[in-house]
C-alpha cells in the first residue's frame, strides 16, 4: 500500500514540477505576481511528494519487501540495516530517485532562503529548476521506475553487490549527487540571469554559495570513493582515470573554476558572460557524466545501441537543456558587458589563469573520456582503441603543475593593478623552503624519480605559501603577538577559507606524488609463522582461520608487523566469500599511520604449502584524503563567511570586501 | 560507486584473490621491475579499464606470462608492448598510439590552452585598453571649459 502511494507520490510530483517550471516563467514575463509566486510553493510542495516518494521506497528496502522487483534484485533479509537503507540508492532506479530527492531538495531550499531575492529573478530561477524536476522525474516514471511489483515475489532477494557493502561506500554516492545536482543551482541561476538579461554582483553572491556547496559536496564525494577503492579494492590504488570517475572529475574542475570566476564578478563585475557560461558548462558536464554512467555507452558503443531507451532519453535532457541553455548565451552574451577595468597583472588576470588551466584540463579529460567511443563511432567499429591512466597522467598533470606553480603568488596579487615582484618577494620565503624540501626529499630518496621531490617542494610552495598570505594580510607595526593574533581573528572567513582550501591542495599534491613514488611493494608466498622483512618492518603470518559473517564467510589471517622487535600492528585481511551474491571479496588490512600506511592482503593457500601475501608500505597515503578533506573545510570557512551570512540584497553587494590590506 | 557495476564484472570472473601471482614473478628484479611497468601500460582485454598487472582475469594472467616471457628472451620494452599489441590489437594499449588520427587526441591538450591563452590574453588586453576613459564629446567641453574657467 505505502508503495503505491510512494509511486502516487511521483507522478503528483511530476504534475507539480510541470506546474512549477510553467507557471512562475510565464508569470515573470508577463509581470503577473500571482503567477510567480506559484514557484515557492510548488518547489515544496515537490520536494515534499518526492521525499514521500523516497521514504516509501526506503521502506519497501528495510521491511524486505520482496515483491518489489528492486528490493528482489538489490536487497536480502541477512542484510545489515545499515546496507539495506544503502542499498536503496545502489541500485540504477533508487539512484536516479535519490538525484531528483536532492534536485527538488535544492529547488526548495531556493524556495525557502530565497526571499532576498529580486521576485521575477527568483520566479525564474524557481521554473528553471522546476523544468530539470520534470525531465528527470519523466526519465525516472517512464525508463526506470523504481516501484515496479512482481506477479510472483520470491522468498528472498538476490542480494546487493557485496563491493558496496561499505560505509565508505554507503555514504559515497549521497555526497556525490549532492555535488552534481547543487550545480543545477548555478545552472538554474545562469539561464534566469540570461531571461532577465542582467548579471551584476549580486547575482554572483547568490549563485557563489550554492557553487560552493556542490563544490564541497563534490570534494566530499569523490574523496570519499577514492578512499575507498584504496582499502576495499585491494591493490591500494586511489584513482584509475575510469570514465566513471572522470563523469565526477570532471564537473568538480568546473565547478572549482565557476567558484573562482564568480569571485571575479561579485568584486569586480568582470568575466560575466564567462561565468555564466562556466555555470551552464559545470552542470552541463554533471550531465554528461549522467549520462556517461546510465547509458552503459562507456562500455561499448554496441551495449549502448541494445539497451538505448535511458540513454537516449539522457541523451535528450543533455540536449535540450544545454542546447537550450547555449542558445540562449550566445543570444544575450553581448548584453553582459563588463564594467571592471585592470591591468595586465592583477588578481583579476590570475583568476583568469586559474580559469584556463582548470578548464582546459577538464576538457582534456573529456576528451580522454570521449575519444575511444569518437574512435569508434567514426570507424564504424572497426578500430576499437583505449586510453587509460598513463595518457591522463601525461595529458592531465602538467595543468596541476602550472596551477600549483601560480597559486600562492595569484593568491597575494592585489585587484585591479598589482607589482608582481611585489607579489613574488612576500612569497620568498615559500619559494625557499620549497626547493629546500624538494632537495631533502632528492637527496633521501633511493630512485631517481623526479615524481616525489616535485611534489614535496609543490606542497611545500602551497601549504607555506597559504600561511604567508594569512601572515601578509595580517602585517602590523605593533610588536606585540596579541595584535597579530586578534588580526588574524578579525580577518574575514572568506580569507581564511582560501588559505585552508589552497593548503588542502598542497597536502593532497603531496600525497598522491609520495604514494605514487615511495610505495613499497612486496608479493610472496609465505609459511605460517615465518617472519620475512618489508622496508624495514618485520612481517609474520601468524595464521588463519575460517569466519562466519552475517551474510558471508571469510578467511581471516593474523598478520603482525614489528619493528627493530617492537610490535607495530596486529593486521586481519580477509578473503571473504558472498554465497548470495556468489562474489568473493578481499578485505585488505591497514594499519594507518602519519607518515605511511602498512596494507597487507592475504591471497590464496598455495599448492606447496603456505599462502600468498601482498604487503604494501605506502608513504602520506592518508594525506590524499586528509588534503581533500581540508579542502572542503576551506570551502565551508568560505561559505560562512559573513557577506553570505548577512543578507546579500543587492544594496550591500557594492561594498567592497577582503581587498588585501595594503 | 558506478565504478563497481564494472569492477563487479571483472571480480566475477575472478579466479584468485590475486592480481600478480607470486608464482609468475621473474627471479631478476630487474626484469620483473621492466615487467611491472610494461603491465601498467596494457589493459586487460576483457575487464574495463583495468591493466593486466591489476587485474585478477585469466587472460592477464596469461598476458603477464607472456610479457615476461618476452622480457626473458631479450626483448626491449617497445618490442614487447609491439608483440603484445600485434596478437591482441591496439585495444590492449592504455597509452594510446600518438600516430595518425590520435594527434588530436595528444595535441588537444596544449591546443586548447594555447587557444585559452590567446583568448584569455585578448580579453585582458581589452580590459587595460577601456582603462582610457572615452573623451569628452564637445557639449562636455564646453561645459568642462565653463566650469573651470568660472
Amino acid at each position: 500500500m505505502l508503495v503505491e502511494l510512494g509511486h502516487f507520490a511521483l507522478v503528483l510530483a511530476f504534475a507539480v514540477a510541470i506546474a512549477q517550471a510553467v507557471v512562475p516563467q510565464i508569470g515573470a514575463a508577463a509581470g503577473w505576481r500571482g503567477w510567480m509566486a506559484v514557484g515557492g510553493p510548488a518547489a515544496s510542495l515537490q520536494f515534499l511528494l518526492v521525499c514521500f516518494s523516497f521514504l516509501a521506497l526506503t521502506y519497501a528496502f528495510v521491511t524486505s519487501d520482496f515483491s518489489l522487483r528492486l528490493v528482489t534484485l538489490n536487497s536480502h533479509t541477512d542484510k545489515p540495516m545499515l546496507y539495506k537503507i544503502s542499498g536503496v540508492w545502489g541500485n540504477h532506479e533508487g539512484s536516479m530517485l535519490l538525484w531528483v530527492l536532492i534536485l527538488a531538495g535544492f529547488g526548495a531550499c531556493a524556495a525557502w532562503f530565497g526571499g532576498n531575492l529580486p521576485e521575477r529573478l527568483r520566479a525564474r530561477v524557481l521554473s528553471v529548476q522546476g523544468s530539470i524536476g520534470v525531465a528527470f522525474l519523466a526519465f525516472i516514471l517512464f525508463t526506470s521506475n523504481p516501484f515496479i511489483r512482481l506477479a510472483q515475489p520470491p522468498l528472498n532477494g538476490e542480494d546487493l553487490n557485496p563491493l558496496l557493502q561499505d560505509p565508505g561506500l554507503a555514504f559515497h554516492p549521497p555526497f556525490l549527487y549532492l555535488g552534481y545536482v547543487g550545480l543545477s543551482m548555478a545552472f538554474s541561476f545562469a539561464v534566469a540571469a540570461l531571461i532577465e538579461g542582467r548579471v551584476d554582483a549580486a547575482w554572483a553572491r547568490w549563485v557563489r554559495p550554492w557553487t560552493l556547496a556542490a563544490w564541497i559536496f563534490l570534494t566530499i564525494g569523490i574523496a570519499l570513493g577514492s578512499w575507498w577503492a584504496y582499502y576495499e579494492l585491494g591493490w591500494g590504488g586511489f584513482w584509475f582515470w575510469d570514465p566513471v570517475e572522470n563523469a565526477s572529475f570532471m564537473p568538480w574542475l568546473f565547478a572549482a573554476a565557476l567558484l573562482h570566476s564568480a569571485i571575479v564578478v561579485e568584486k569586480r563585475e568582470a568575466l560575466k558572460a564567462w561565468t555564466v557560461l562556466l555555470a551552464i558548462l559545470a552542470f552541463g558536464f554533471s550531465l554528461i557524466g549522467t549520462f556517461i554512467v546510465r547509458s552503459g555507452v562507456i562500455t561499448s558503443v554496441h551495449a549502448f545501441a541494445n539497451d538505448p531507451e535511458r540513454g537516449v532519453f539522457i541523451l535528450m535532457i543533455l540536449g535540450i537543456f544545454m542546447g537550450g541553455a547555449l542558445v540562449l548565451f550566445t543570444l544575450r552574451a553581448g548584453a553582459m558587458e563588463a564594467k571592471g577595468v585592470f591591468s595586465m597583472v592583477s588578481r583579476e588576470s590570475a583568476l583568469v589563469l586559474n580559469n584556463i588551466l582548470l578548464a582546459v584540463s577538464a576538457l582534456v579529460v573529456f576528451v580522454g573520456t570521449i575519444w575511444p567511443l569518437v574512435i569508434e563511432f567514426t570507424s564504424n567499429g572497426e578500430r576499437k582503441l583505449s586510453v587509460g591512466a598513463p595518457f591522463f597522467d601525461a595529458a592531465f598533470t602538467p595543468f596541476m603543475i602550472a596551477l600549483a606553480i601560480a597559486m600562492p603568488i595569484g593568491a597575494v596579487l592585489p585587484w585591479k593593478r598589482a607589482k608582481l615582484g611585489r607579489a613574488i618577494t612576500s612569497m620568498r620565503g615559500a619559494f625557499v623552503l620549497a626547493i629546500a624540501i624538494g632537495a631533502l626529499a632528492w637527496a633521501m630518496q633511493s630512485g631517481r624519480s623526479a615524481v616525489g621531490p616535485v611534489g614535496a617542494a609543490l606542497g611545500t610552495w602551497l601549504v607555506v605559501g597559504a600561511a604567508l598570505d594569512i601572515w601578509a594580510r595580517t602585517a602590523t607595526r605593533s610588536a606585540r603577538a596579541t595584535s597579530r593574533f586578534s588580526r588574524m581573528m578579525r580577518l574575514p572567513r572568506s580569507d581564511w577559507g582560501k588559505a585552508t582550501a589552497h593548503a588542502g591542495m598542497g597536502i593532497t599534491i603531496f600525497g598522491v606524488a609520495a604514494m605514487t613514488a615511495w610505495n613499497v611493494e612486496d608479493i610472496r608466498v609465505t609459511q605460517e609463522g615465518a617472519p620475512y622483512e618489508v622496508a624495514g618492518y618485520e612481517i609474520t603470518l601468524n595464521g588463519v582461520r575460517a569466519l562466519q559473517g552475517p551474510n558471508y564467510s571469510s578467511l581471516m589471517a593474523d598478520i603482525s608487523v614489528a619493528k627493530e622487535g617492537r610490535l607495530v600492528a596486529q593486521l586481519n585481511p580477509e578473503k571473504r566469500s558472498y554465497p548470495v551474491a556468489r562474489m568473493p571479496t578481499t578485505e585488505a588490512a591497514i594499519d594507518n599511520g602519519f607518515l605511511r600506511d602498512i596494507y597487507v592482503v592475504i591471497g590464496d593457500p598455495q599448492q606447496g604449502g603456505g599462502w600468498a601475501v601482498r604487503t604494501y608500505i605506502k608513504p602520506f597515503a592518508n594525506w590524499i584524503w586528509a588534503g581533500a578533506l581540508i579542502m572542503a573545510l576551506g570551502g565551508g570557512l568560505s561559505l560562512t563567511d559573513r557577506r553570505y551570512r548577512v543578507a546579500a540584497g543587492a544594496a550591500k553587494a557594492k561594498r567592497m570586501q577582503g581587498v588585501p590590506a595594503e | 560507486m558506478r565504478r563497481l557495476f564494472s569492477i563487479l564484472a571483472l571480480v566475477l570472473m575472478a579466479s584468485s584473490a590475486f592480481a600478480v601471482e607470486p608464482g609468475e614473478m621473474l627471479s631478476d628484479p630487474f626484469l620483473e621491475a621492466r615487467a611491472r611497468e610494461i603491465s601498467k601500460e596494457l589493459r586487460c582485454p576483457v575487464c574495463r579499464n583495468e591493466n593486466i598487472d591489476e587485474s585478477h582475469s585469466t587472460v592477464s594472467g596469461d598476458l603477464r606470462r607472456l610479457v615476461r616471457e618476452r622480457l626473458v628472451v631479450g626483448d626491449t620494452d617497445d618490442e614487447v608492448i609491439a608483440y603484445v599489441v600485434g596478437r591482441y590489437n591496439e585495444y590492449v594499449l592504455l597509452k594510446p598510439q600518438s600516430g595518425g588520427i590520435n594527434r588530436l587526441l595528444w595535441w588537444a591538450g596544449p591546443l586548447m590552452l594555447l587557444a585559452a591563452i590567446g583568448a584569455g590574453f585578448a580579453y585582458l588586453r581589452g580590459r587595460t585598453v577601456a582603462a582610457a576613459p572615452a573623451p569628452l564629446d564637445p557639449n562636455e567641453e564646453a561645459r568642462l571649459r565653463e566650469l573651470t574657467e568660472k
